[in-house]
């Protein structure tokens, strides 16, 4: 058994800043990435973040994931990061299960963090399974990271944020974005982002969807449809769109399986993309001890995550007895950060899915 | 196919690597995951379905989906999209659910 004060299961933005917190206090933390980088998502961000200075605004995405490294490295005395680390499983007493290298390894600690993050949603149409059909993060990983082209032509289905950032990121590798489609009557992103689209000519089609893709060992086109305000297909409104790829942006949901499998009082709340921890207003589910940041405490912005992210390791030194005036504070202030992130329109579903864990909070 | 010329992306021509594709050689580059340098050669089916043999190619990239499965140096299921290209790597297609050697 290896002991250590807090364990984070996660390296994305809200595990390097709980991180911060901690170590920053002489806190000592493993943190387990399974990943062989640090940044999470954030490292295939190629476009400049919103919000305000304090979350980087305006910065890169992987320029914020190397920043939040590099503030880490004044502490590595006190700072163990496994990468290529995958968390098996959370059990009684704060023990966790790790595999790094084909080893097993168990820990102990005293806090645990679990910041795991968010995956894809996927969609259900006839042939959804055909290659050439990626989520819209594989597209980013395949040009932001590696530099290789999905495809020549693509269609974008989705129009939230993800997906019109990503459309406009595939024109500025060189790829041809033949439309962007959305089954909601309106475009679900920014404004902003939507516009740059339009200027350079994608049509974004609302109230529409994928019906099927064509193609048999490699995708060669989708087949629209169009939906009706009660959601149901029209037919007759069928068109096919060549392409060689199809990008699904529809959504995340949180990586909840480690908070499951270890018995955390959990909820299914929509507005929060799927299974989230009944946690309390310090973040903490409902096994003593273990505390959560980010995309898995429902789906935000990057920049949500990192400002709960601090919170959260400054909700664990407190659990650990660390009290002053200091850190009562930092946490007013990343609590006024956050409610900032929060308001307005944009905000909405996240203020209804809090209200939803505090309901919750009330049952259990 | 590589992106070669990109407004914000600093894409230097890194250094070639070669590593076998059932057998045959093939080139990728140093930092590539298995999957990418691929898809960077052509190779977009990158494993069938178990029951049905579907053809699955690359999907979520971040170890999650299972479409990458392949046989690594004689190891089975190795997840290719999260794996690290290294020089002189044997990569085959894999049918079904792999077998351990």
């Amino acid at each position: 058994m290896i002991h250590t004060d807090v364990i984070i299961v996660g390296g994305g933005p809200a595990g390097l800043c709980a991180a911060y917190s901690l170590v920053k206090q002489g806190v000592s933390v493993t943190l387990f990435e399974r990943n062989s980088k640090l940044g999470g998502q954030l490292v295939k961000q190629t476009h400049k973040f919103f919000g305000s200075e304090k979350q980087y605004a305006k910065t890169r995405g992987f320029d914020i994931a190397a920043k939040l490294i590099k503030d880490l490295e004044p502490y590595s005395a006190f700072l163990t990061i496994e990468k290529n680390a995958t968390v098996l499983g959370i059990y009684p007493d704060k023990v966790v299960t790790v595999m790094k290298n084909e080893a097993y390894f168990k820990y102990q600690c005293k806090a645990i963090i679990v910041s795991t993050g968010a995956m894809e949603k996927v969609l259900a149409f006839e042939q959804n399974d055909l290659p050439g059909i990626y989520g819209a993060g594989a597209v980013q990983t395949l040009m932001n990271v590696y530099g290789v082209y999905p495809g020549q032509s693509i269609v974008m289905v989705g129009s939230g944020n993800i997906g019109l950032i990503v459309s406009y990121q595939l024109l500025q590798a060189g790829v041809e974005v033949k439309a962007v489609i959305e089954a909601a009557s309106s475009i679900g992103g920014y404004k902003v982002h939507a516009s740059k689209l339009r200027r350079l000519g994608v049509p974004i089609l609302t109230n529409t969807t994928i019906k099927k893709a064509h193609g048999v060992d490699f995708l060669t086109g989708v087949e629209t449809i169009q939906l009706d305000e009660s959601w149901k297909t029209i037919p007759g409104t069928e068109k096919t769109i060549q392409c060689d790829a199809c990008c699904i942006s529809v959504g995340l949901a949180p990586m909840h399986q480690l908070l499951s499998m270890a018995g955390v009082h959990m909820k299914y709340i929509p507005e929060f993309g799927g299974i989230v921890p009944i946690a309390s207003d310090t973040h903490e589910t409902s096994y003593d001890g273990l505390f959560v940041a980010g995309d898995v405490y429902g789906i935000e912005e990057a920049s949500s995550a990192i400002v709960e992210g601090y919170l959260s390791g400054l909700y664990v030194s407190n659990k650990l007895g660390m009290k002053s005036e200091e850190i009562n504070s930092q946490i007013a202030d990343f609590h006024q950060q956050l409610e900032y992130l929060r308001s307005g329109p944009f905000g909405k579903k996240t203020r209804q899915g809090l209200e939803k864990i505090k309901e919750a909070r009330n049952v259990t | 196919m590589r992106i070669k010329e990109h407004p914000i992306l600093e894409l230097i021509d890194k250094e070639k690597i070669h590593f076998f594709y059932n057998g045959e050689v093939m080139y990728g580059q140093v930092g590539d995951s298995i999957a990418a340098a691929l898809h960077a050669s052509g190779i977009k089916v990158l494993s069938k379905s178990i029951h049905l043999e579907r053809p699955r190619g690359f999907y979520c990239a971040i170890g999650n989906c299972s479409s990458c499965h392949m046989t690594v140096d004689g190891i089975p299921n190795v997840k290719t999209c999260i794996t690290e290209l290294l020089p002189g790597m044997r990569v085959e297609f894999q049918s079904g659910k792999g077998v351990l050697r």
